[in-house]
């Protein structure tokens, strides 16, 4: 079988509220090394991610180990973010960063299906860096553009992940588009709230 | 002219530069050898050709390829490995050769783009200047994992000319997040043979074997815009201008730590997780910056409100 090397999963841009809606995962190929994406709801598959939010909370929630816990709030909600011993750069990057601040991370989505049967997501970094109120703020664009990209796509005709999303979820697309116009609104209201201070 | 007297036209041409052989003589040797010895005529035009080598004193490689010659071409149709072609182009940019053996290295380019070349001390060739223009011929293509480049030699002949060329911009412009800077990026070690400058893995090359070799700062990064990802590399100028580390303080580092990696990931904290956007050149799937800009400033948001509105 001719394979040509494999290429780059782009890091998808999806708010926390999104994020934390999107529970199926599934693979594009029987190969065990096959890249696992999660379907977001909003129709696209993501192997990896990037957000940028405010660190409001760490912990180490290892026992043996030290296996910390971010929480990382955008405009929508919170990321969870694990970082331990297999993402040291990571891990030692939560270890030393005070909380609040903002912080981007490039990191995997992860399921992981609680005794009730809810499936919880969070993410697994593979690089956390602190990083200024501007590189936030360009992320909510950035991160509102692609949202309402798909949501536009959605219901195209030959969009399979838009299929797969009304196949697998029964969510309103809509609630991301609104979600989107409340993450800019939320931008606004600090820029003016500098002017006048 | 009978097929002898052609080929005797163009050994004659072949050797031109060097040596003045007289088109009558050289008939004679392969008509003496084509139908005298009944040698097929490839062979006896091998043979001539080396007896005038000999007289020379020259190597193969120092006259002009013989047979059809070179081709004419614009530098971004080069996409073969070990072609002899002409090319007229402006020397764009002069770099600084990595060793005693490379009299000069840089970037040629005409109205389709750029390009490497390289020429070497032994060529003994006249020193090419920046920003004029030159008809090359006989210059042949190299090819390095995917990247083309030409290589000036004893045969080219470098006429000057009095005109300019608008250099083709093949440069490209991408902006995203810097979300991962790959291996091979901070300090390295390059072969120092002439004209490898491969990257080497645990002291080797893989051309020749174990070497010392040189050090160099880069950064083999991805720029990722959340659709697409682009792979981009930062030459040693431009990572010491995007990091702050400076070859020396690199080299340091290292030395403190007793350990290379260190500097790859003190530049990681520097770059990852920031939007950039950079701009050069395309080779293979890369871009190679030549310019580059951290996104700081405001976004519009406002622009984005009303699409989202509108929808």
């Amino acid at each position: 079988m001719s394979q040509s090397a494999p290429t780059r999963e782009v890091a998808r841009r999806v708010f926390a509220q999104e994020f934390n809606d999107a529970a199926y995962t599934f693979k594009e190929s029987d190969d065990e090394r096959a890249p696992v994406y999660l379907l977001l709801p909003s129709g696209a598959q993501a192997n990896r991610v990037f957000l940028v939010g405010t660190l409001t909370e760490k912990e180490d929630v290892g026992e043996d180990n030290e296996y910390w816990r971010g929480r990382i709030v955008d405009p929508t909600g919170t990321f969870f973010v694990y970082a331990g011993q297999y993402q040291p750069e990571a891990a030692s990057a939560l270890r030393e960063l005070d909380a609040p601040s903002y912080v981007s991370i490039v990191g995997k989505p992860r399921t992981y299906e609680t005794d009730d049967g809810t499936v919880n997501v969070s993410v697994r970094p593979e690089s956390i860096s602190k990083v200024d109120a501007a590189t936030r703020d360009r992320w909510v664009v950035e991160t509102a553009e692609r949202t309402l990209e798909r949501v536009d796509r959605f219901e195209e005709e030959g969009n399979e992940y838009g299929r797969m999303a009304r196949e697998q979820y029964d969510l309103p697309v809509d609630s991301y588009r609104q979600a989107a116009i409340a993450a800019l609104q939320s931008l606004e209201t600090t820029d003016e709230l500098e002017v006048e201070a | 002219m009978t097929d002898l007297r052609t080929h005797a036209a163009e050994i004659a041409e072949q050797f031109s530069d060097h040596l003045d052989v007289d088109e009558d003589d050289i008939e004679e040797r392969l008509d003496n050898l084509v139908n005298e010895y009944k040698v097929p005529v490839d062979e006896a035009r091998r043979s001539v050709v080396n007896h005038y080598l000999d007289e020379a004193g020259l190597e193969r490689d120092a006259i002009r390829a013989g047979g059809g010659g070179s081709q004419a071409v614009e530098v971004s149709d080069i996409d073969e490995d070990e072609q002899w072609v002409d090319i007229t182009v402006k020397l764009v940019e002069l770099w600084e050769p990595r060793s005693d053996s490379i009299s000069q290295v840089g970037l040629l380019g005409d109205e389709s783009g750029t390009i490497k070349f390289v020429s070497f001390t032994t060529s003994e060739l006249p020193e090419l200047k920046e920003g004029s223009v030159y008809s090359l011929q006989n210059v042949v293509t190299d090819e390095y994992q995917g990247r083309y480049s030409v290589k000036l030699n004893r045969t080219t002949t470098i006429t000057e000319l009095d005109e300019d060329i608008e250099v083709g911009d093949d440069s490209v412009s991408v902006e995203g997040a810097f979300v991962d800077i790959q291996s091979g990026s901070g300090l390295i070690k390059r072969c120092p043979e002439e004209g490898c400058t491969r990257v080497l893995q645990n002291g080797r090359c893989s051309e020749h074997g174990n070497v010392e070799g040189e050090f160099d700062l880069r950064i083999k990064g991805v720029l990722d815009n959340g659709n697409e990802v682009q792979e981009i590399i930062f030459n040693k100028e431009m990572t010491e201008e995007l990091t702050g580390i400076t070859l020396e303080e690199a080299k340091q580092m290292a030395m403190d730590a007793l350990d290379t990696t260190i500097v790859a990931d003190e530049m990681a904290e520097d770059v990852l997780g920031r939007y950039y956007r950079v701009s050069g050149p395309t080779l293979g799937r890369y871009v190679l910056v030549n310019e580059f800009e951290q996104l700081t400033g405001p976004v519009d948001a406002e622009a984005v409100l009303i699409k989202a509105r509108s929808m």
